[in-house]
């Protein structure tokens, strides 16, 4: 009986363990990867693309980076399907909120909300958890911009930079070694594609592996997500020297 | 009532519904405080106690007139008028009850936009006088209220009638 405390969710092994959510978090190590960085005008999210085919239609410019609200945008890595439900309610959660209070939902709470939901699964049972960590990004009234992590144990943390899916833990310490304070949204972006590319397994970078994008604040005052276009994508790569490898600075 | 260290809301109406009604918003927005850290802006306190109202109103309205003012750091000072059939707005001056149609018509008269608490305060006596000149059932005393950059509390009495003296035990 080695299944014994794998099989449901719900039970502690005698270790003190969560067999099904150590499991999950382990296939979030396989997925693609996601970084996040928080500066001071603005956040960024970078994404790796897994699936690249010529003879794939995708309906969405980008796979990996969803707008939960207008305020708020998340960078995904995971089983994609269960993310989908949990985006889903997110994009719910924030606009119950703002019918309620008629104003923006703060970014802490709905990141809040959704982790509530990702650890009933892993007290109440379902079938498993969700196999997704959340990079989320946003800016509200109370604490500006603001860079959150989650996993599918329902625990998140706020960042000022962060990377989730494959090889996290050598982009992570990356960030921890070239992050600095005040750093400007260009430089962030810069030092997403870098460590990006360092942790990738692809050899070269490419707009069609990538995906960029950005919170900030209009100069009107107003929170703007965007995602950055292929062409513009591409430019960037070659204007910061990331696409060869062997140009590589440092 | 004080809703909140920088909140205040004035309720008339049915007085049963009056108490419920309004502790059941203070209590809200005491809970949101302590689960999300961060009080309710004054705008999103008057927009919930509007949809409390609007969802109570095709059930089992709750009959209470709202005056709910509150300052916000970014906002600065605001004062939102409810109705019991969950009118939401956003005023400079409001009055609700028998005593509103003098109260309201000596506001539309000496309101001037920028006025100082003082001067405020002078504008409020004014309409109290008003009240307890012209109108038959003039309730005797009034309790004057201010919610600024320091908090909300009590200013004032403004009384016709106290209380008998009760001998100490």
């Amino acid at each position: 009986m080695s299944r014994r405390y794998d099989s449901r969710t719900t039970i502690f092994s005698p270790e003190g363990r969560l067999y099904q959510v150590e499991y999950a978090m382990e296939a979030i190590g396989n997925a693609g990867s996601a970084i996040g960085i928080l500066s001071k005008d603005g956040v960024v999210l970078v994404g790796e693309k897994k699936v690249t085919s010529k003879l794939l239609q995708t309906s969405t410019s980008t796979e990996k980076m969803y707008k939960i609200d207008d305020h708020v945008a998340c960078a995904v890595a995971g089983i994609m399907s269960d993310a989908n439900i949990l985006i889903n309610t997110a994009r719910v959660q924030a606009q119950r909120y703002t019918y309620a209070y008629q104003e923006p939902m703060p970014v802490e709470q709905l990141v809040q909300s959704l982790c509530d939901t990702k650890q009933g699964y892993t007290q109440f049972g379902g079938l498993r958890p969700f196999g997704v960590s959340f990079l989320f990004a946003g800016w509200d009234k109370n604490y500006g911009f603001q860079l959150y992590m989650s996993d599918p144990s329902g625990n998140y943390s706020g960042w000022k930079a962060a990377a989730i899916g494959a090889n996290n833990q050598a982009a992570q310490s990356m960030l921890k070694q070239d992050y600095k304070d005040d750093i400007t949204r260009e430089e962030a972006v810069q030092l997403a594609l870098k460590v990006l590319s360092k942790t990738m397994d692809s050899t070269s970078l490419t707009s069609e592996k990538l995906e960029l994008a950005e919170v900030f604040l209009t100069p009107s005052g107003n929170v703007k997500y965007q995602v950055c276009s292929p062409d513009s994508l591409s430019k960037l790569l070659v204007k910061f020297g990331v696409t060869q490898p062997a140009t590589e600075a440092s | 009532m004080i809703l909140d260290s920088h909140k205040l809301i004035a309720a008339s109406g049915e007085s049963g519904d009056r108490v419920q009604f309004t502790e059941y918003v203070q209590k809200n927005v005491a809970l949101y405080q302590f689960r999300n850290g961060i009080p309710l802006t004054t705008a999103a306190a008057a927009n919930f106690t509007r949809g409390e109202l609007a969802t109570a109103l095709r059930k089992n309205p709750y009959f209470v007139n709202i005056l709910l003012a509150g300052y916000d750091k970014e906002t600065g000072p605001s004062l939102f008028y409810i109705d019991y059939i969950a009118t939401l707005h956003k005023v400079d001056k409001g009055a609700f009850g028998y005593g509103s149609y003098f109260s309201l018509a000596m506001m539309d008269r000496h309101y001037k936009s920028g006025m100082t608490v003082e001067e405020a305060i002078d504008l409020v006596d004014k309409c109290i006088m008003e009240i307890r000149s012209r109108l038959v059932v003039a309730p005797p005393n009034f309790v004057i209220k201010i919610v600024d950059k320091d908090g909300a509390r009590e200013y004032a009495w403004r009384e016709s009638v106290k209380d008998a003296a009760v001998p100490s035990a």
